[in-house]
């Protein structure tokens, strides 16, 4: 069978799936729509964190950004895990003994004051909303490449899936939806993996695979190395970022994914404190399942991709190369005219992407217009790296279409997640505990919906018309949870005297600093100013590692005004003293 | 006096809780951003099959003890509460 019929049959299984399961785990409550009634299994729970954490981008493109990066792809590897054990140890199960429904729930408590709680609205809506606009357009480009559809349709029946579970079950359907969806995604992302790793090394598992050797006896990773320094490349366990980048992007990164609303929320729907504790565990290992595989891809499809195409006839490579560069996302323009691809070091184009003009050349290559001078003659998008290595690698065809159901899996749960907490933050935060408090139960549901609906919508119209800026921001919304949550929610459970003022000048003082220098050096101000060089960083620091910085001054900024200003009320105080004892955390509620 | 022994047994629990926190997150960061980053360069030297060191705690030893750190800490934790009687 061919890979597009086994692509519509795998799609249509698992869609099949998981609108049974949405139909099944209908909400009926506010308490299920907003945490799954806080009744699901530790297990279970982390199912769904890690579904909900894995997104497009960790499918698809992690394992092509570290192909290409080597070494400096290790800040996504360690920050992405990393920050789990800080979910785990600093806040998890200290919110869940709190026992309410979100994060700004917890700021404006123990902060006493609606201000706070506002503030946190806002951040919540700004992360969230960066970030759901980037798995829309996942969404768009996964249906348009495997079933032949444009990117618009493609995000509209990406709308409308998600519109089903997470409109008719809110956290309860998002959550058990998740859960299935996290199979399919481990499942399709592993397959390949140990084909390809088996063909190289000779070892199925490919986190041995990666440091084992290849036909010939040298280690795979010395022979890529010494691959990358004949092209002109850095060697590929080296890097090129400096040190303390490395260090500040890891640890923004950290910090940010413990501050992430989306996640911090799936804590709420567990049973118990202890329970809290160990699901942050299952989470992460089974995370780490990925995420030990995608550098070890990385490395293979690195190797094969340089051994099809250096140096090789343009008219005897292989038939992926040319349905790749079909679509766009491979380049080739024959610079000095023998026919061969010259693969080395620096960009083949000026300007980022290829200008392909409706001309073939001699050798049958799709021409393009914004070729340079430069000695390479090859453009190669990173995403591909995950979707094209079954074909490189000649897998059969129902491990490509296994690939495209999976990276389904991984979109569709985190805007479903993404998607909750935006309608949540405005049902919930703003409607019931602001505008609105003697609001019905059922109108609040009703408004959580609603909510959603609208919130698809936004994110749909990003998805299928993705303002430049948004590609940009998503790797920054760590920066800003960063900035602003992660110290003012650790501040709340470890420093008693920690008081409102203190928390809204560090949590202000934090994000604004933080957007400061994301416009001043990544993404401009639209028509007023282009993002300033690198060479005016502060301390060298990239925008992405940036979040670290503006941490460490929202820290010292809360302690400082906190410290000069009234202590928090008694009854504050208790609640501070009663989060840090396990024992009877009861039900998640809103009162 | 029972108020006391309550609040004692609290603040007894939360050092406890504390000390295993400074432990296991010093763990955390040497594995990471020691091993995995500042000293990279010096335990490259080492190699672990076809791995370099470093490079091989950045991309996957790293991982692995974070992994491990979150299931030490639940059993310390569930040992703890046992002790203090917040277990339930």
């Amino acid at each position: 069978m061919s890979v597009q019929v086994w692509t519509w049959i795998l799609v249509g299984v698992t869609f099949t799936l998981y609108f049974g399961i949405a139909i099944w785990a209908r909400a009926g409550s506010t308490k299920e729509f907003y945490v799954a009634g806080g009744g699901v299994s530790p297990l279970a729970n982390g199912m769904a964190t890690a579904a909900d954490w894995m997104s497009a981008a960790s499918f698809i493109s992690m394992a092509g950004i570290i192909s290409f990066a080597g070494y400096d792809g290790s800040v996504y590897l360690m920050g992405w895990t990393g920050g789990y054990v800080l979910l785990a140890l600093l806040l998890a199960p200290y919110l869940r003994k709190f026992g309410k429904f979100t994060v700004p729930d917890f700021i404006g408590d123990r902060y006493y004051s609606n201000t706070a709680r506002t503030v946190a609205i806002v951040c919540a809506l700004i992360v969230s909303f960066t970030y759901v606009a980037g798995q829309m357009r996942g969404v768009g480009i996964v249906f348009s490449q495997f079933l032949q559809v444009d990117i618009t349709l493609g995000v509209i029946i990406g709308m409308a899936v998600v519109l089903v579970f997470a409109f008719l079950g809110g956290m309860k359907g998002i959550t058990y939806t998740q859960v299935a969806q996290y199979c399919v995604l481990i499942f399709a992302f592993m397959v390949p993996a140990f084909f390809i790793s088996m063909q190289m090394t000779g070892n199925p598992i490919p986190q041995f695979g990666m440091g084992g050797k290849v036909e010939g006896g040298t280690f795979l990773l010395d022979k890529l190395d010494t691959l990358h320094t004949q092209l002109g490349f850095n060697e590929y366990t080296s890097g090129t970022k400096s040190t303390w980048d490395v260090f500040a992007i890891t640890l923004a990164l950290m910090a940010g994914t413990a501050g992430l609303p989306h996640v911090i929320v799936r804590f709420f729907t567990v049973p118990k404190v202890k329970d809290a504790r160990k699901s942050a565990g299952y989470a992460l290992l089974l995370i780490a399942i990925l995420y030990t595989t995608a550098p070890a891809i990385a490395v293979f499809s690195r190797t094969n991709l340089i051994e099809t195409v250096s140096n090789k006839e343009y008219k005897t490579i292989p038939e992926w190369f040319r349905n790749w560069e079909n679509t766009g996302l491979i380049a080739w323009s024959d610079k000095n005219k023998d026919g061969k691809i010259q693969y080395v070091a620096g960009s083949a184009l000026s300007g980022k992407k290829p200008v392909f003009t409706e001309k073939r050349g001699v050798n049958g290559e799709r021409l393009i217009s914004n070729a340079n001078n430069a000695a390479n003659e090859l453009y190669v998008d990173r995403d591909i790296m995950v979707l094209a290595n079954p074909e490189i690698a000649n897998l059969p065809n129902w491990v490509i279409a296994l690939v495209a159901a999976g990276g389904l899996a991984a979109a569709l749960s985190t805007a479903a997640g993404l998607l909750l907490v935006i309608s949540t933050s405005i049902s919930h935060d703003l409607i019931k505990k602001q505008l609105k408090p003697d609001i019905s139960e059922k109108g609040e549901l009703l408004a959580a919906r609603i909510a959603i609906l609208v919130a698809i919508i936004i994110a749909g119209v990003f998805g299928i018309y993705p303002p430049g800026f948004v590609a940009a921001v998503v790797a920054l919304a760590f920066g800003l949870a960063a900035a602003s949550f992660f110290p003012a929610i650790v501040l709340g459970i470890f420093d008693k005297r920690m008081n409102k003022e203190g928390a809204i000048a560090g949590m202000v003082v934090g994000i604004s600093l933080m957007l400061f220098y994301m416009i001043k050096y990544k993404t401009g101000l639209i028509g007023v100013m282009d993002p300033r060089p690198m060479s005016e960083w502060w301390f060298g620091t990239s925008p992405e590692g940036f979040g670290t910085f503006a941490m460490l001054v929202n820290v010292i900024i809360s302690i400082i005004v906190s410290r000069v200003t009234p202590a928090p009320p008694k009854n504050v105080q208790e609640i501070v003293e009663s989060i840090r004892i396990p024992s009877g955390a009861g039900e998640a509620t809103s009162h | 006096m029972f108020m006391n022994n309550k609040k004692e047994k609290a603040s007894a629990y939360w050092k406890e809780n504390i000390r295993y926190l400074i432990l296991l997150l010093t763990i955390w960061f040497l594995v990471s951003f020691g091993a995995g980053i500042l000293f990279r360069e010096a335990l490259n030297e080492f190699r672990l099959g076809g791995f370099k060191l470093g490079f091989w705690f950045a991309q996957q030893g790293s991982i692995y003890v974070f992994v491990i750190l979150i299931f030490i800490y639940v059993k310390l934790m569930n040992k703890l509460d046992k002790k203090y009687g917040y277990d339930e």
